[in-house]
């Protein structure tokens, strides 16, 4: 947690700088990719000791806290039965636990716009799939060892599904912001099915 | 204004400036030209900025009618036209530029005065195809408009770089190169035809997993990363923004428009440079850009 504080900060401080074409915040770095024509990697690096040298001050917006529904079980959480399987618990006692907790919005990054979430109870933890799934439709909300996520569009990988949810994370036709960013605060509400499938096709 | 129509879009041809920067801490690469050289070139000698959209055609390219008279650029490797390369031309109205089988490497680019005015996405013209961000490849029927963003009168030299395309692929080290003991640099390996703007997957001997843990990190552009199977994959212009695997090396700026060129089954080396050297190659690339 405490590296996580640093790397927020940095991230923060960093944004907007001349020079700077990207910033890739992680759990415990930051990549900085920058335009040597217009600061040397000696002033790029004095740069990063100066921001990381600050004191921290209070965060420009207050922490959001974002709902994300979601439906369990059956098509949209095709691995919810092995994950109380290597758990122990039922299917909905891991639901339950599952949506008590309250989740910390890492950084966001992967494949667009997917959303590393701290905060899964360590009693959820399951191992990812021996062999990646070719197709995970857009909007599963998934375990991936210790770690929670929601894929923002449909794409491989190898976490287990115990859940969809209707909101969109990312439009690449509507206009940005995307829906989750780091340093937000996430909680997973279960949703009923009624409803759900018209929403979505909307 | 005036527009180009596709009369047929070739293999793969999607609209490409530069890329779109600041958007990696949302998981978004910034894509943009494959052979970033070809691009900036064909725009300044077109006099539009080194940044403008333009056309990039893969493998095999397009057929292109213009509506009116306008001065374009081909750029990058020989895709069987009849027009001369690196040097602004002019197309008369109702001309059709016809491009076909690639002679050379894997992309050409055709820059027009003026820039292709499509609407930028997220502060960038470049197709992101894996997202569908900037949009999508050029389908036959498609028009595009042509902008007036030109910032000065064309060239009238031709411009052929000196850069050349044969011999190893220049890397600086990777942030794990220390868990690697150099077998990047001991064999020849071979562009998969997986391969994508995503990812040039490579096959060839396979480099051993090392055995330390991985946080995952931010990866960028040009980053050699090896996954369990130990056959290197170099991150392209729609790279993945985080990752886990360890990177031994990571291609040079001044050769990041050698990768564009690459085709499925040509065979590259990795040569290891010094930091000072690659720029020094960067900066002997912006001088000759300069120049044009």
């Amino acid at each position: 947690m405490e590296s996580y504080g640093a790397v927020m900060r940095l991230t923060r401080a960093l944004e907007g700088a001349r020079g700077i074409l990207n910033l890739h915040p992680a759990y415990a770095s930051v990549l900085v990719d920058f335009d040597p024509r217009l600061r040397t990697h000696e002033q790029m690096e004095a740069l990063v000791r100066e921001c990381l040298g600050m004191p921290e001050t209070a965060p420009a917006e207050e922490a959001r806290t974002i709902e994300i529904p979601v439906r369990y079980g059956g098509e949209f959480g095709p691995d919810l039965e092995d994950i109380a399987r290597h758990t122990g618990f039922t299917a909905e006692r891991v639901v339950e636990l599952f949506g008590a907790a309250e989740y910390l919005v890492y950084f966001v990054g992967f494949s667009t716009c997917f959303p590393y979430l701290g905060g899964l109870p360590p009693e959820l933890a399951t191992p990812r799939l021996s062999a990646p799934r070719k197709h995970v439709p857009e909007g599963s909300v998934a375990i991936g060892g210790a770690q929670a996520g929601v894929y923002p569009l449909a794409s491989p990988g190898g976490w287990r599904l115990l859940g969809r949810t209707p909101l969109r994370l990312f439009d690449p036709q509507g206009s940005p912001p995307p829906l989750l960013r780091m340093g937000d605060h996430v909680r997973f509400v279960a949703e009923p099915l009624a409803g759900w499938q018209k929403e979505r096709r909307a | 204004m005036s527009s180009i129509r596709v009369v047929s879009p070739g293999f793969l041809t999607t609209v490409q400036d530069l890329g779109r920067f600041g958007w990696a801490h949302f998981g978004v690469s910034a894509s943009g030209a494959a052979d970033p050289l070809a691009l900036r070139a064909g725009n300044l000698l077109v006099g539009n900025a080194d940044n403008a959209a333009a056309l990039e055609m893969t493998l095999t390219g397009g057929e292109f009618e213009f509506e009116r008279a306008a001065t374009i650029a081909l750029t990058g490797s020989d895709f069987s036209t009849d027009l001369p390369l690196w040097t602004a031309v002019e197309v008369k109205a109702g001309q059709t530029v016809r491009c076909g089988p690639s002679r050379s490497g894997a992309r050409c680019y055709l820059c027009v005065r003026g820039s292709i005015g499509v609407p930028k996405a997220m502060g960038s013209a470049s197709v992101h195809l894996m997202t569908g961000v900037g949009g999508r490849a050029l389908r036959k029927g498609d028009i595009l408009p042509i902008g007036n963003e030109a910032v000065r009168r064309p060239r009238p030299c031709s411009a052929v770089p000196p850069f050349p395309a044969a011999g190893p692929l220049r890397v600086t080290d990777g942030p794990q190169a220390a868990w690697f003991a150099g077998e990047l640099y001991q064999a020849e390996y071979a562009i998969s035809e997986e391969s994508n703007r995503m990812g040039l997957r490579l096959r060839g001997p396979s480099i051993p997993s090392p055995a330390g843990h991985m946080l995952t990190e931010g990866v960028p552009l040009g980053a050699v990363q090896v996954p369990p199977d130990g056959q290197p994959i170099v991150l392209f212009v729609e790279h993945q923004t985080t990752g886990g695997y360890p990177k031994p090396a990571n291609v040079i700026s001044a050769d990041f428009w050698r990768l564009g060129q690459l085709r499925p089954r040509d065979q590259v080396r990795f040569e290891r440079i010094a930091m000072e050297c690659a720029l020094e190659l960067m900066q002997a690339q912006e001088k000759w850009l300069h120049g044009i």
